[in-house]
C-alpha cells in the first residue's frame, strides 16, 4: 500500500536535492556569501549568517579549502543551489565547519545510502575496530578521523572496498585486522 | 567543468601520511601500481592501465614525401590528448600547461632517443617515406600520466606492423596485409619514463604518484631510461632544488623499475604474438574483462611470502614441544581402557564477557536441577574475558539470523588441570547437552 516507490540506482555523479545533507569544500569567499563545491554542476552558495550563533558582528571562521557539512535549502535545476548550516529552528544539529584533521574521500552514492541506512552493519563492525569520527555526505563524500594516520587509512580503505565486498569478505577482513 | 578543489584537510592529511611514510593505497615509497597491458585487434593498438590511470595508444602509417632537409629519413609524429572523460578539469580544445608538458616529454623520450630507426622507414629517397603517427588518449586520470603514456607509446610502436614494400627500379609496390605479412618497425631500444614526486622541499620522494599525491607534491622529476641503463631524457619541474646524490639515487631506482617494466612489456607482446599465431582470440573484447556493477570483485592484494620460511621456523621453535605419545592402554576396570590423555580444552578461547557468564551460570544451574547432574556447576568458572571483539564475532555469527528471543550461548569453560582426564569425557557430555539445550529451546519457541 502507499504506492510510493524508491528506485535505487548506482551512480557517482551527484545532483543537488533539497533537504540533502552534504559535505562541501569552500572555494571562494565573496563578501557575505561563501561558494562551495558540492560535486554538482553548479557551486552552492552559503550565507555567513546561516551558522548557529552567527550575527553580522560574529562571523564564522571559514577559510578557503575548509569542509562544511550542511543541507540544501534550495536546489532545483534552474538556479544555483543554496546551503545552510542550521535547521528551521536555528539549531545546528551537527552541521557546520568540519574539523581540521581527518581525511576526505569520495565513494559512489549507492554506498552512502547503504551506510546511512538505520542499523548499518558496516559502521557497527567498524566501530568495534577503532574509535573514529565519521561524516557522510549525500554527495558521495566521506570524512573520517581516527587517532592515528594508519587507523584512518585502514578505515578509508575498508569503506572504499565495502562497495565490492560481500558481507562475508568484509567480516573476514575485519577479523584479520582486529587480530593484529 | 571546473576541477574539484583540494580541501585543506586532505592536503594536511596527505602530507602527514607521507611524513610517516604511508601512502593512501598502502604501497611503499618505491612501489609501482599494477600495470596491465591489453592489445586490440589492429596492430599497433593497445591500452595500458597503471592502477586506475588508463591510456589508449594507436599507431598508424602513411606514405608521404620526406622533409626537404632529411630526404632519407621517415617522419615520426606524436600526439597526446587529454580526453574530458579522464578528469572533470579537462576540456576539449583548451591547451593546458599539463598537455604541453606531457606532449613535449613524450616527444623527447621517443624521438630524441632515436629508439626507432627512421632510415629504415625510407622507401624512395627524396620522394616517399613512411610517416609513423602515434596517437595517445588519456582515458582516466588517476595520477602519473607520463609513465602510463610512455609505456603505452613504446608498446604500441613495438606491436605495430607496417605494410611490406618492394622497390624495383622506379616502381614501388605496397603489399596489402593479405598479399604479404606486414613488417614490424625497427626499434633499437625501449625508453620508459619513471616519475618521482617530491615533498617538503625534496625531503620525501614517492615513485608513481597517484592523483591525490600529485596535487600536494612540490615538484616532479621524470627520468626516461632503457633497459641498458642509458638515460634518454631527464626533466625536473615544479621548481624543486635537488641535490646531486638525490638525482643519482633516483636514476638507480629508475634502472630497477625500467628493467621490471621492460620484462613485463616483453611478456605481454609475446603473449599477444602467440595468441595471434595459434589462431586464438585476441583483441580488447577478450583482454578487457567485463566490469559489471552488480558483480562483487576486488583485485587480490599481493602477499609478501619472502619471510614465510623464516617465520614458520620461528613459530615451530617457539611452540611447545608436542606431548608424549602414550602407546600403552591404561586399564581402569575390566572393559574400560584409556589410551593417552585428552588434549586440553581449547574452547576456552571463545569465552564471552562476565555478563554472559553470569547469565550462563543461572541457566546452567537451572539445567543442573533439570538434568540432575552436579558436574556442570563445577565448570562454570568466573574466568574473565577481555576480548570484546571475539564476543562480537560470536554474536554476529549466531545472532544475525536468529529469530529466537532469548538465545543463550553456552560454551564449556576451561577446566582445572587436575581433573583433566575426567574433563575430557565431561566435555563430550556438555557439548551434547548444550546442543540438546538449544534444540529444546528452539522447540519450546515454536
Amino acid at each position: 500500500a502507499g504506492g510510493v516507490y524508491w528506485v535505487d540506482s548506482q551512480q557517482k555523479r551527484y545532483v543537488p536535492v533539497k533537504g540533502d545533507h552534504v559535505i562541501g569544500i569552500v572555494t571562494a569567499k565573496a563578501g557575505d556569501v561563501f561558494k562551495l563545491d558540492v560535486g554538482g554542476s553548479e557551486q552552492a552558495s552559503l550565507s555567513y549568517l546561516a551558522f548557529e550563533g552567527a550575527t553580522k558582528r560574529n562571523r564564522p571562521n571559514v577559510q578557503v579549502g575548509d569542509l562544511i557539512y550542511g543541507q540544501f535549502l534550495v536546489a532545483n535545476k534552474d538556479m544555483e543551489p543554496e546551503m545552510v548550516c542550521i535547521d528551521s529552528s536555528g539549531r545546528s544539529t551537527g552541521m557546520g565547519i568540519i574539523g581540521q584533521d581527518g581525511f576526505l574521500f569520495k565513494v559512489s552514492l549507492g554506498l552512502i545510502r547503504k551506510l546511512l541506512a538505520p542499523k548499518c552493519e558496516i559502521i557497527q563492525e567498524l566501530s568495534q575496530l577503532y574509535p573514529f569520527e565519521l561524516v557522510l555526505g549525500m554527495n558521495g563524500r566521506i570524512w573520517v578521523k581516527a587517532k592515528t594516520v594508519q587507523q584512518t587509512l585502514i578505515i578509508v580503505n575498508i569503506l572504499e572496498a565495502c562497495e565490492y565486498m560481500t558481507a562475508e569478505q568484509r567480516k573476514q577482513a575485519l577479523a584479520k585486522l582486529s587480530g593484529n | 567543468m571546473k576541477a574539484t578543489p583540494l580541501s585543506n584537510c586532505e592536503r594536511r592529511f596527505l602530507l602527514r601520511a607521507i611524513e610517516e611514510r604511508k601512502r593512501l593505497d598502502g604501497r611503499q615509497c618505491y612501489d609501482y601500481r599494477n600495470v596491465r597491458i591489453s592489445f586490440g585487434v589492429d596492430y599497433g593498438c593497445c591500452i595500458v592501465e597503471l592502477g586506475k590511470t588508463r591510456v589508449l595508444a594507436q599507431v598508424s602509417c602513411e606514405l608521404v614525401p620526406p622533409k626537404p632537409n632529411r630526404p632519407t629519413e621517415g617522419i615520426l609524429f606524436f600526439n597526446l590528448e587529454l580526453s574530458p572523460m579522464a578528469a572533470p578539469g579537462f576540456e576539449p580544445g583548451r591547451q593546458t600547461e599539463l598537455l604541453v608538458k606531457v606532449n613535449r616529454l613524450i616527444e623527447r623520450c621517443l624521438r630524441n632517443s632515436k629508439c626507432i630507426d627512421t632510415e629504415s622507414l625510407c622507401v624512395v629517397a627524396g620522394e616517399k617515406v613512411w610517416q609513423i603517427r602515434l596517437d595517445l588518449h588519456l582515458l582516466n586520470h588517476d595520477g602519473n600520466i607520463i609513465d602510463a603514456a610512455s609505456i603505452a607509446g613504446i608498446v604500441a610502436l613495438c606491436h605495430f606492423r607496417r605494410p611490406d614494400v618492394s622497390v624495383q627500379g622506379e616502381e614501388v609496390t605496397v603489399y596489402t596485409p593479405e598479399e604479404r605479412d606486414p613488417v614490424p618497425l625497427s626499434i633499437h631500444h625501449m625508453p620508459i619514463c619513471v616519475s618521482f614526486a617530491f615533498f617538503q622541499q625534496g625531503t620525501y620522494l614517492l615513485v608513481d604518484p597517484s592523483e591525490r599525491e600529485e596535487r600536494v607534491m612540490d615538484g616532479v622529476l621524470v627520468i626516461a631510461m632503457n633497459k641498458h641503463q642509458e638515460i634518454c631524457t631527464i626533466q625536473s619541474s615544479g621548481g624543486i632544488m635537488l641535490v646531486k646524490d638525490q638525482v643519482l639515487r633516483c636514476s638507480k631506482i629508475t634502472a630497477v623499475k625500467v628493467a621490471e617494466m621492460t620484462e613485463l612489456i616483453q611478456k605481454a607482446l609475446d603473449n599477444d604474438q602467440k595468441a595471434r599465431k595459434e589462431g586464438g582470440k585476441f583483441g580488447f573484447a577478450e583482454s578487457i574483462p567485463n566490469q559489471k556493477i552488480t558483480a562483487f570483485k576486488r583485485e587480490s592484494a599481493a602477499v609478501d611470502t619472502n619471510n614465510v620460511d623464516k617465520q614458520a621456523e620461528e613459530i615451530i621453535t617457539k611452540a611447545d614441544p608436542p606431548s608424549e605419545v602414550f602407546t600403552q592402554p591404561i586399564l581402569h576396570t575390566p572393559g574400560t581402557a584409556q589410551i593417552g590423555e585428552g588434549i586440553e580444552n581449547s574452547w576456552g578461547d571463545l569465552e564471552e564477557s562476565e555478563k554472559e557468564e553470569a547469565g550462563e551460570e543461572e541457566d546452567e544451574s537451572e539445567a543442573a536441577a533439570f538434568e540432575g547432574q552436579k558436574m556442570e556447576t563445577e565448570e562454570t568458572s568466573t574466568v574473565e574475558e577481555t576480548s570484546t571483539k571475539k564476543e562480537t564475532k560470536d554474536e554476529t555469527i549466531v545472532l544475525s539470523d536468529s529469530e529466537e528471543e532469548d538465545v543463550v550461548i553456552l560454551t564449556p569453560q576451561e577446566p582445572p588441570k587436575r581433573t583433566r582426564t575426567q574433563t575430557s569425557l565431561k566435555q563430550e557430555n556438555t557439548s551434547k547437552k548444550t546442543f540438546n539445550k538449544r534444540r529444546r529451546k528452539k522447540k519450546a519457541a515454536y
